[in-house]
């Protein structure tokens, strides 16, 4: 997961980059973009006795903190559902807090609300809106059926796999068609839905790329390429959702 | 009775030895026992006396003996004259099988003598598959004599009338020991028989156990106090006589393969001759396999049946009663017949494919004539030229009466885990007392009170350094010291999750509006396209499509199908049979016990490349595909070269190699990349041991697989159920990032320190690698090759097991890409 390795991308009239890490760079604006951090998602399992490792939100700040030294942004936007659930924020362990809060101190922090976190979130710094609008683009949590070209959403998970010699090879992606971007999930315990899946590519023109997330770089796969994940797939993992 | 013939057969000769002991021993056998031996015109065998006199002493006895011995009535006749003479209340003896059917077969049996004699002893089953209504009435009436599984006891145990049910027991049976010693079953079980001791201390207990290489071990296992000593042991009877011999086909032996097609007409030969015949495989996909190929040669429409663990339960049943029938003339089966269930009288079993251990094969072998009077007849059917000398060599093995077979490892922290829980869901515990009870358990007596207790905490909290999750706990901690289930809703969940055995996904097939056939593992499926033909349960099938988790197929015609990979029942060569196959090849003199074509086979490697040495160890390495091959015949075992292949592809990362994967068997090790290895004595160094394995231990994908499973059993995630599933835009959660995260943040934690364990268990072999790389250094003969050698086929068929992680990855994805431009510019103007 080593920031830097990005793919450079034009998108609607802009020019982006995929990280490797699943966080979204452009650098007009020198915006940061990430979806789904689900922070704490881990301790909203405990409570059903699922005592899930409790360093989701250590690792997935760890990450966001490689992301914003690697390309040094003045403002980040977090696409939503950046805390699993209404009390999430409260659940952050003293340390990780302090870590959210010296990030959000010292740049332009943007809360997109999510369905897991539609109110701001307690005590921390940033703007929560439901919409934001920079450039050419427009940022919400989830894609609209019917959207104004150059609109940016996470909400889904998207992942793609593509079989090479005889493997199937799988990963975080990003997807765009003309008018839309979705993102990846960026949080350390979030998994992924396939982008097959009618719940993405229903919102997809069918002229689509992937860009699949690999150890250290984006690989951008048409779409013709990208396998159809049967049913099956999803269930590979024990699920707790 | 299981594997006790005279029950189902009566014996014509009743001299010999065995009536001889009976003499020895007058009057150990009650009156109305010893009248209904005669009235079937029986007599007792001498370990089933030697029983009765331990059980009378109250010891606690393990009978080794080979299949037919009469094993299962010799661990029930002291229950029964004990529970005919004195009386019983309640629950008097606990029979515990590894398998649902065993146990449900067994109790068929047992009714005979009760009935016959009249006695006044109530049995009954419990499995997964008792009624709810028949559960309850066991609880709160417990029949003299009851017969479950693993699962079904610690189920039991978990309630809080365990004392009240078990407060009377007097004998736990333990049926096929050696099948649960060692395993996470046999974890559990071991911890199940700690509690039914502090139950009921005046317990003893009989351990039933084939013919096995570590007796000592296993009587530590079965001991109530982990002390061999305490074991009183019974061997019946040697060895089973049997004629073994290696079919002869006309056809020529092929150079690969598993299916063994060529000799199948050779095979229906032998079942016409015979009047039943037992047709063990190795994997499911074999039996499908060897049943469709055996149909088509079938001009005399003979009743062959298919018995494997993928098929429906009740086709699966319906098999099995038409052989206790003896409506059959021959059923291709996989391991799911090698134990218990009695069949009428088996006159030959054929093994088709490598038999991959002497034990295995003694035991399966033993499934043919089933008494101990009457030599067993069995066939090898090598596959291929590989299996060959795997089969000469099982075959001078049974001559020789050398065993194999691993002795019991510790148990794993997981089930410790699941134990613990279970039991506070039961009654309050007190760490110190269920520590002291828990090391009486073989498997746990070395475990240290520190690792208890992290296990505890870990119940309890989580057990993690950052935080606890106090206010989720799952125990509540009681004034005195004790802790117990927080709440019913845990006790619930632990209840849900009970058991070790996790499995691989699977799904469904069905006909299409039609009837359901059986499962295949879901990685299968997923390789399917629409259209694709395979062979399922006996038929042709056209994959449809997956709806709601389930494969729909519609028959199809055709012979040329898809074979299913599905790999139920692969088992690793003992490293035992290894020896003697290298042992073989390394001296030509002793080829003149081989056929023809494989004398030929080896002959050829000679020339085309080398023979392995005990002296050196050969390399091989060659272009194939697009890909390049380093394979290397190092004859460690399996385990040993599992590591090493990690190792190696670990080293070969790190040189820029690109390598993409890797295979082992128990001979050789191969692996490939997309650019070709230079220096071998380079990459066979013996420093990797100390470089790269903790470094490769952590990062492998084989440790994230051994984390999920011990992460379900201990209860950190929830099993799955069917009609669970997900559906629509869920989020499936993924235990690889679970490990990945933890792996960073707390790599001690008590769940990383398990996982390492049974990783360890059952991957690494390292004293036996490094001893090899040591012998391997300056010793390397290394031959390039221009293709693959005639050795080496057998391997590249294994191919496609372990993922690579790492660069490869990345190219991988590129190359995808590449080829769709390449497709997509070519013959463009």
């Amino acid at each position: 997961m080593m920031p830097g390795t990005a793919l450079p991308f034009d998108f609607n009239r802009e020019s982006l980059m995929a990280d490797a890490s699943g966080a979204l760079y452009w650098p007009d604006q020198k915006t940061l973009v990430v979806a789904d951090l689900h922070l704490e998602k881990g301790s909203a399992y405990a409570k059903n006795g699922s005592h899930l490792p409790p360093y989701d939100s250590r690792e997935t700040l760890r990450r966001l903190a490689l992301a914003i030294d690697a390309y040094g942004p003045t403002r980040v936007i977090c696409l939503g559902d950046s805390f699993h659930d209404d009390d999430a924020a409260g659940r952050l362990p003293d340390d990780d807090r302090a870590t959210l809060q010296a990030m959000t101190a010292a740049m332009d922090w943007i809360w997109i609300a999510g369905n897991h976190d539609p109110a701001p979130p307690a005590g921390i710094d940033g703007l929560t809106t439901a919409e934001f609008r920079a450039g050419e683009l427009i940022f919400r949590h989830e894609a609209r059926k019917r959207s104004s070209p150059g609109e940016v959403s996470g909400h889904f998970h998207p992942k793609a796999g593509v079989n090479a010699r005889g493997r199937r090879v799988t990963g975080r992606c990003f997807v765009a068609d003309g008018k839309r971007l979705i993102l990846p999930a960026f949080g350390a315990y979030t998994g992924g839905l396939d982008v097959h899946d009618p719940a993405i590519e229903s919102l997809l023109q069918d002229k689509y790329t992937v860009l699949i997330c690999g150890r250290a770089r984006v690989h951008r796969i048409p779409r013709e390429v990208v396998r159809r994940r049967e049913a099956a797939e999803e269930t590979r993992e024990p699920r707790l959702i | 009775m299981r594997a006790n013939a005279p029950l189902k057969r009566p014996r014509r000769d009743n001299g010999g030895p065995d009536g001889q002991l009976a003499i020895d021993l007058p009057g150990a056998l009650p009156d109305r026992f010893a009248d209904w031996f005669a009235s079937r015109g029986w007599r007792p065998h001498p370990h089933q006396l030697a029983l009765l006199d331990a059980a009378s002493r109250g010891k606690t006895t393990l009978l080794i003996a080979p299949t037919g011995g009469g094993k299962t009535l010799a661990g029930f006749l002291p229950s029964l004259v004990e529970i005919a003479e004195g009386g019983a209340r309640g629950l008097h003896t606990l029979y515990i099988s590894p398998l649902k059917a065993l146990a449900v077969d067994v109790h068929r049996n047992l009714q005979m003598p009760i009935e016959e004699m009249g006695l006044p002893v109530t049995a009954d089953t419990r499995t997964g598959d008792t009624s709810q209504h028949r559960r309850k009435r066991q609880r709160e009436t417990p029949p003299n004599i009851l017969l479950t599984t693993p699962e079904s006891l610690t189920l039991l145990l978990s309630y809080a009338d365990a004392p009240r049910m078990f407060r009377n027991l007097r004998c736990v049976v333990l049926d096929e020991v050696h099948a649960l010693a060692g395993n996470k079953r046999g974890d559990q079980l071991a911890l199940c028989l700690t509690r039914l001791q502090a139950l009921a201390p005046e317990c003893r207990r009989v351990g039933l156990s084939a013919t096995v290489a570590w007796p000592d071990a296993l009587c530590r296992w079965v001991a109530p106090d982990a002390k061999a000593d305490s074991v009183h042991l019974i061997e019946g009877g040697g060895a089973v006589d049997s004629e073994v011999r290696m079919l002869v086909t006309r056809e020529k032996m092929p150079w690969s393969g598993h299916m063994a097609v060529h000799a199948l007409p050779e095979v229906y030969d032998e079942i016409r001759k015979a009047g039943t015949t037992l047709v063990f495989v190795n994997t499911r996909a074999q039996a499908e396999i060897v049943f469709q190929e055996l149909w088509r040669v079938n001009d005399d429409n003979l009743p062959i049946a298919l018995h494997h663990g993928s098929l429906a339960r009740e086709q699966r049943q319906k098999v099995e009663g038409a052989m206790a029938e003896g409506s059959l003339r021959a059923v291709v089966a996989t391991s799911s017949l090698d134990l218990g269930i009695d069949w009428a009288a088996i006159d030959l079993v054929v093994q088709v494919g490598a038999p991959k251990g002497v034990s295995r094969l003694i035991q399966r072998i033993g499934r043919a004539g089933h008494r101990l009077d009457t030599p067993s007849r069995a066939v090898l059917v090598p596959a291929n030229r590989f299996e060959v000398l795997e089969c000469r060599a099982a075959m001078d093995a049974i001559r020789e009466e050398t065993l194999d077979g691993e002795p019991p490892q510790p148990g794993g922290l997981d089930v410790l885990a699941q134990h613990v829980m279970a039991m506070a869901c039961s009654a309050p515990f007190h760490p110190d007392a269920l520590y002291a009870e828990i090391i009486r358990a073989a498997p746990y007596a070395e475990i240290t009170r520190a690792e208890f207790d992290d296990v505890v905490a870990f119940v309890d909290h989580g057990g993690y350094a950052l935080r606890s999750y106090d206010r989720w706990r799952r125990l509540e901690a009681l004034p005195d010291g004790t802790y117990r289930a927080a709440s019913p809703a845990m006790a619930r969940r632990l209840r849900m999750n009970l058991g070790t055995i996790v499995e691989a996904n699977t799904l469904k097939v069905r006909i299409k509006r039609g009837p359901f056939l059986g499962e295949v593992e879901e990685y299968f499926a997923l390789g399917l396209e629409i259209g694709d033909t395979f062979i399922f349960s006996g038929q042709m099938l056209r994959f449809e499509g997956i709806r709601e988790m389930t494969v729909e197929a519609s028959r199809a015609p055709g012979d040329a199908p898809k074979v299913p990979a599905y790999v139920g029942g692969r088992l690793p060569l003992t490293t035992h049979l290894a020896d003697r196959v290298r042992a073989i090849l390394a001296r030509p003199a002793a080829w003149g016990a081989l056929p023809d074509q494989v004398r030929e086979w080896l002959n050829i490697q000679l020339w085309a490349s080398s023979l392995p040495e005990p002296s050196a160890l050969l390399v091989e390495s060659f272009p194939r595909g697009d890909k390049h091959f380093t394979v290397a015949y190092c004859f460690e075992g399996r385990n040993a070269h599992q590591t090493l292949g990690m190792l190696l592809t670990r080293r070969m990362e790190r040189a820029g190699l690109a390598p993409l994967g890797f295979v082992a068997t128990d001979y050789v090790i191969a692996v490939w990349s997309l650019k070709p290895v230079s220096n071998v004595a380079e990459l066979f160094d013996e420093d990797m041991l100390g470089d790269d394995l903790e470094a490769w231990m952590d990062e492998s994908s084989m440790l994230k697989r051994t984390f999920r499973n011990v992460a379900v059993i201990a209860g950190l995630i929830e099993r799955q159920y069917p009609g669970q599933q997900k559906t629509g835009r869920q989020v499936t959660f993924n235990s690889d990032l679970i490990y990945d995260t933890l792996r960073r943040h707390e790599p001690n934690h008590i769940l990383l320190q398990a996982t390492r364990r049974d990783a360890a268990r059952g991957l690494t072999d390292i004293s036996r690698l490094a001893g090899m790389l040591k012998r391997a250094k300056g010793n390397i003969l290394h031959r390039r090759l221009d293709r693959v050698s005639p050795l080496a086929v057998p391997i590249l068929l294994e191919i496609g097991k372990e993922r690579v992680e790492g660069s490869a990855i990345d190219l991988m994805l590129d190359e995808a890409a590449q080829e769709l431009i390449a497709e997509a510019t070519t013959g463009a103007p």
